[in-house]
């Protein structure tokens, strides 16, 4: 029996290090072909929008009439097609179900079981993941923002209407766009980890991402306060400023700072979510 | 090694596991068994700390498993064919396995050399039959080459060369001085495999023993006895406090031994022309001992 006992006490274990977490959760999403494709779909749809708009001013300029032709030169409206309202809801949507699926799929499948398993530190692992999640939307919000501003302005162009990223405003319109992925992305993994269901956990997050911020008017104190809490209308607040007055005007930095708040608290939130249930 | 103390696991009003208290030592194949629905899995998830007990404590090489920080090289488990990911590969879904636990990507192939799925290796687990999953889900246990594998109801879905196998395998691992906790709801199953038994009904451990104390423990030996001369010899058995149950020209007789048969009836020279001792068999024993303890009795169709 000494020989038996001895196997059990010299199990020779590297450290524990957290990069190989990072590594498992990167092959771990690498490794699903959807991955690849709603990356790439949702990047299309996105800039699909972006440049719809941008083509349909190119393509009807000549129906506008001379005081609107002006007014969108005089207002560097260009800027506006490089992003617009409609293409953030797709961009919020696709980042938040991601966001969404990259935990609830653990959970729907059953695979939690065998990596919690595999890795008892479940804390690390949630943080892994979030890791890599808010990695690869980083890089996803990216390209997206700026695949639109380039292709928007590039189309405007032909009216000689396009801006150059330099322009005042620009670069801020492609970051906070960019940021939109990540921050979604996280908020759909917090509701995905709270929640577990992959129905519920996607249709939680385009409530709490889309639908409440929308319904959130900024014309009454209240709600113009409640609306400023949500990433949307922070995304907005890096928009353009728009013709028509703000009634309760807030900064662009508590903008940021609201952004970066969601995304903490996203973070930590999923992390903290797997320590004390039953998995 | 695994010790389980006065584990319990309560749901709202429903208790799970009662105070269960067993040991599985290494070097043996330990069965666990119990009828559907009488806590096995959830004793082990508890095991490997992915449920947390209501109250006692359950501890693996000494320590509860939670407390390590990466698992793969203590304990290796298959808790349920299922709990993969259907659209990654059988090498994706090992690859990241090893990868967490800083195990080299060798032994991946190693493993799926190991369960018989290398041919299949490239494929993905959606297209997999139960039985592939659960030699992938076995792949997966012996990836840390870790002392301790758990497996629950790993012979389901394999075909009959699947389950030779499997036996052989755990025989093994046992002989290399693992241990080795297997668990089921059919005793047929563990009788060829197991030198040790858990059994348990409704949370509640009924035995912790080895195979052959078990079967001895359930079985009520009977006899059964041919006789020309029945009328005569029942009685005569029947005055020693045995139970003669008649069948045609044989009787069955439990409650004597077959020496003590043989002796009564050479006393009296009534001529015998059968005599044979009939174990129960493990089966039986296991049915009579958790038959108070079935959670889900046909009828009550699941």
């Amino acid at each position: 029996m000494t020989t038996l006992d001895l196997r059990a006490a010299s199990v020779v274990e590297p450290r524990a290090r957290f990069r190989d977490l990072v590594a498992s959760e990167w092959l771990k999403l690498w490794s699903l072909r959807s991955t690849g494709w709603a990356l790439l779909l949702s990047a299309l749809a996105v800039v699909g929008f972006n440049f719809g708009t941008a083509w349909d001013h190119y393509r009807y300029w000549f129906q506008y009439d001379g005081q609107s032709r002006a007014d969108f030169k005089a207002n560097d409206m260009g800027l506006w097609d490089a992003f617009t309202g409609n293409a953030s809801m797709v961009l919020i949507l696709c980042a938040g179900a991601m966001g969404a699926v990259a935990v609830v799929g653990e959970y729907s499948s059953g695979l939690i079981r065998t990596t919690f398993a595999a890795v008892p530190a479940r804390g690390p692992v949630m943080a892994a993941k979030v890791l890599v999640v808010a990695v690869v939307q980083t890089v996803f919000g990216v390209v997206v923002a700026a695949g639109s501003f380039w292709s928007t302005q590039a189309m405007l162009s032909a009216r000689d209407l396009g801006l150059p990223i330099t322009h005042p405003g620009a670069l801020r319109i492609v970051v906070a766009s960019a940021l939109l992925a990540p921050v979604c992305a996280l908020v759909g993994m917090a509701i995905g980890a709270l929640l577990r269901k992959s129905a519920v956990s996607i249709v939680g997050s385009v409530v709490v991402l889309l639908l409440l911020p929308s319904a959130l008017s900024d014309q009454r104190h209240l709600t113009a306060v409640l609306a400023h809490t949500t990433p949307l209308h922070a995304w907005r607040r890096q928009m353009p400023v728009g013709l028509g007055q703000d009634p309760y005007p807030w900064s662009t930095g508590a903008a940021w700072l609201v952004c970066g708040l969601w995304a903490l608290v996203a973070a930590v939130v999923t992390v903290l979510a797997v320590r004390r249930r039953d998995q | 090694m695994i010790e389980v103390r006065e584990l319990t696991k309560r749901y709202g009003s429903t208790t799970a596991v009662d105070a269960l208290t067993f040991t599985v030592r290494p070097g043996l194949v330990t069965g666990f068994l119990g009828p559907n629905g009488s806590g096995k899995s959830t004793t082990l998830r508890m095991v490997l700390g992915l449920h947390t007990p209501t109250s006692g404590s359950v501890t693996v090489g000494g320590r509860p498993f939670v407390d390590r920080p990466r698992g793969l090289r203590h304990v290796g488990a298959l808790l349920d064919a299922g709990d993969m990911h259907g659209g990654r590969t059988a090498r994706a879904h090992l690859a990241v396995l090893a990868r967490g636990n800083r195990i080299p990507l060798a032994r991946v192939d190693e493993v799926l050399e190991e369960v018989g799925l290398a041919g299949a290796a490239r494929r993905r687990i959606a297209g997999y039959s139960l039985g592939m999953r659960q030699r992938l889900g076995i792949a997966g246990a012996l990836l840390g080459d870790p002392p301790v594998l758990l497996f629950d109801e790993p012979l389901n879905g394999l075909d009959p060369e699947g389950v030779k196998w499997v036996r052989g395998l755990f025989r093994r691992l046992a002989a290399e001085g693992r241990t080795v906790f297997v668990s089921s709801h059919l005793m047929t199953e563990m009788e060829h495999t197991a030198d040790e038994l858990v059994v348990i009904g409704r949370g509640e451990l009924i035995a912790a023993e080895s195979l052959s104390e078990f079967a001895a423990r359930g079985a009520r030996l009977s006899v059964t006895v041919g006789t020309p001369d029945a009328s005569a010899l029942t009685p005569l058995l029947l005055a020693e406090g045995a139970e003669v149950a008649r069948d045609g020209g044989l009787l069955t007789v439990t409650g004597l031994s077959a020496a003590r048969i043989g002796r009564l009836a050479l006393e009296h020279r009534v001529l015998l022309d059968q005599l044979t001792t009939r174990t129960a068999s493990l089966e039986e024993a296991f049915m009579e001992l958790t038959a108070d303890s079935v959670e889900y009795l046909a009828g009550d169709a699941r």
